[in-house]
């Protein structure tokens, strides 16, 4: 048996834009166990939550992280909702949703920036972002914010777009961003050296990656057709919708699985502005959450689970958030076992890890 | 459109035989986590099996937070439990990983019981 070495990866390393470690166990070039460490940012925000009002949370939620927060809102909003009874108005669940896709565009170009970047294609990641700033654009002019939104609310959204705004201006900038993107993702899915960089690297097959509870483009590109979007909440009861699968199960398998899912966003936000209905954006929401429910929805990295549980009163019992990133650590470990070191980078980037989201 | 959900209590004892009837029958583990009760805790073990959702759940005396792991029926498990280790401050044993209180960097022991106070700067 070769020499055991222990390497340390992080929490500070170039891929990784927030701090995670893990202890990665050699032998000469190649892992034979890695074992993670997270908790170094903790925030407490489910502590924090417990003196909140349940109406304030959706604020709160929304700072989970800063890349999908428009679907962590909703996520948490959608189980008050169950659990008082209310009854959303259409037209906000399809704002909803336009908001939610397109935070999906957001996170998944910034992704594939990132792992260009953590492969060396400095000018993929510099056009990917470039693609970026247009969507962040949208985001700007309908909400007032670029990251952190403040739409959501328990009963519906705070802000309405004008139906014309809808189907003239930013039917024509989804049009120009779904240009520029398609030159990108024939990068990322046909060029050589992306292809052979991601190709039978971190390889996760179906069993593990169900056995492991994995979720998202992670679980996706394991072969498993496994998308929250498929139980119909909110506006999807109405869009026409096939999860994106890949059946090579590695990382180039979980790349190609986000590239057509921003295609496929792109598609469900057309769908919105098709079939927006007119009428109000919020329900005036009476009385306190009393009962409980576990809401499920899909971030731009998997299923995100929120349990709600209220007592009749003004704060919350119990605000539980599972996060995506959290479901994908014991898969990633898995994806680590017996590959090379030099490799590492690009497997962890692979999960598209949020830490933010991890460290709520 | 809301799924629908059921939540099943069990006892403690049967926790490791009702886990791996549910993991045998194809489900995977969704997420763990705690709630304070008036007599203790509540923790639920949650599953899904082709987005059907199933709740386990387990009631505990306030006078004896102990639970065996279910981390060798399904490893993913062993991260909640090391945040329920933390964070209710309930003794769990035999976890596959075992960060024996380093799970999170915090100040408190077990802050969600033992009622903590939230100072807001």
């Amino acid at each position: 048996m070769a020499k055991r070495t222990v390497i340390p990866f992080g929490p500070h390393h170039p891929v990784l834009p927030e701090p995670v470690h893990l202890d990665l166990v050699l032998e000469d070039e190649t892992v034979v166990e890695a074992i993670p460490n997270v908790g170094f940012i903790h925030r407490g925000l489910e502590m924090l939550c417990k003196k909140k009002p349940f109406q304030d949370i959706v604020l709160v939620a929304e700072r989970i992280c800063g890349i999908c927060s428009m679907i962590h809102g909703v996520g948490f909003s959608q189980g008050v909702e169950k659990v008082m009874d209310i009854d959303v108005p259409p037209r906000a669940e399809y704002l909803r949703a336009f908001w939610g896709e397109l935070s999906r565009v957001h996170s998944h170009i910034l992704w594939l920036g990132l792992a260009a970047d953590a492969i060396g294609f400095e000018s993929l990641f510099m056009h990917s972002w470039r693609v970026r700033e247009m969507v962040l654009d949208i985001f700007e002019e309908t909400t007032g914010g670029r990251v952190i939104f403040d739409v959501c609310k328990i009963g519906g959204v705070r802000k309405d777009i004008e139906n014309e705004i809808l189907k003239n201006r930013f039917s024509q900038q989804i049009d120009k961003i779904e240009e520029e993107y398609s030159k990108l993702a024939k990068v990322f899915t046909e060029d050589y050296t992306v292809c052979h960089r991601w190709s039978n690297v971190g390889v996760l097959t179906k069993e593990d990656a169900h056995k492991l509870g994995a979720v998202g483009p992670t679980v996706r590109g394991s072969g498993i057709s496994q998308d929250m979007r498929t139980l119909k909440y909110g506006a999807y009861e109405h869009l026409d919708f096939e999860p994106v699968v890949e059946n090579s199960c590695d990382c180039y398998a979980r790349t190609v699985v986000r590239v057509k899912e921003v295609f496929q966003s792109i598609d469900l936000m057309r769908q919105v502005i098709s079939k927006i209905p007119d009428g109000e954006v919020e329900t005036k929401v009476k009385g306190t959450p009393k009962g409980e429910y576990f809401s499920r929805v899909e971030q731009p990295r998997g299923e995100v689970v929120y349990y709600v549980k209220g007592d009749g009163t003004k704060n919350l019992d119990r605000f539980r958030v599972r996060t995506p990133t959290f479901a994908n650590i014991p898969p990633l470990l898995q994806m680590l076992g017996g590959c090379d070191l030099a490799d590492v980078p690009a497997i962890v980037i692979s999960i598209d890890p949020c830490i933010s989201c991890t460290e709520r | 459109m809301f799924e629908e959900q059921e939540v099943k209590i069990i006892k403690k004892e049967n926790l490791h035989s009702e886990v791996q009837t549910v993991i045998d029958d194809d489900y995977r583990l969704v997420q763990m986590c705690a709630t304070k009760t008036d007599k203790g805790l509540d923790v639920d073990y949650t599953f899904d099996k082709e987005y059907k959702f199933l709740d386990l759940r387990v009631e505990l005396p306030a006078d004896k937070l102990e639970l065996p792991s279910i981390s060798g029926i399904s490893f993913p498990a062993f991260l909640y439990e090391n945040e329920l280790h933390d964070l209710f401050g309930i003794k769990i044993s035999g976890i596959a990983i075992d960060f024996a209180g380093k799970f999170y960097r915090k100040d408190e022991e077990a802050p969600f019981n033992n009622n903590t106070e939230i100072q807001e700067k």
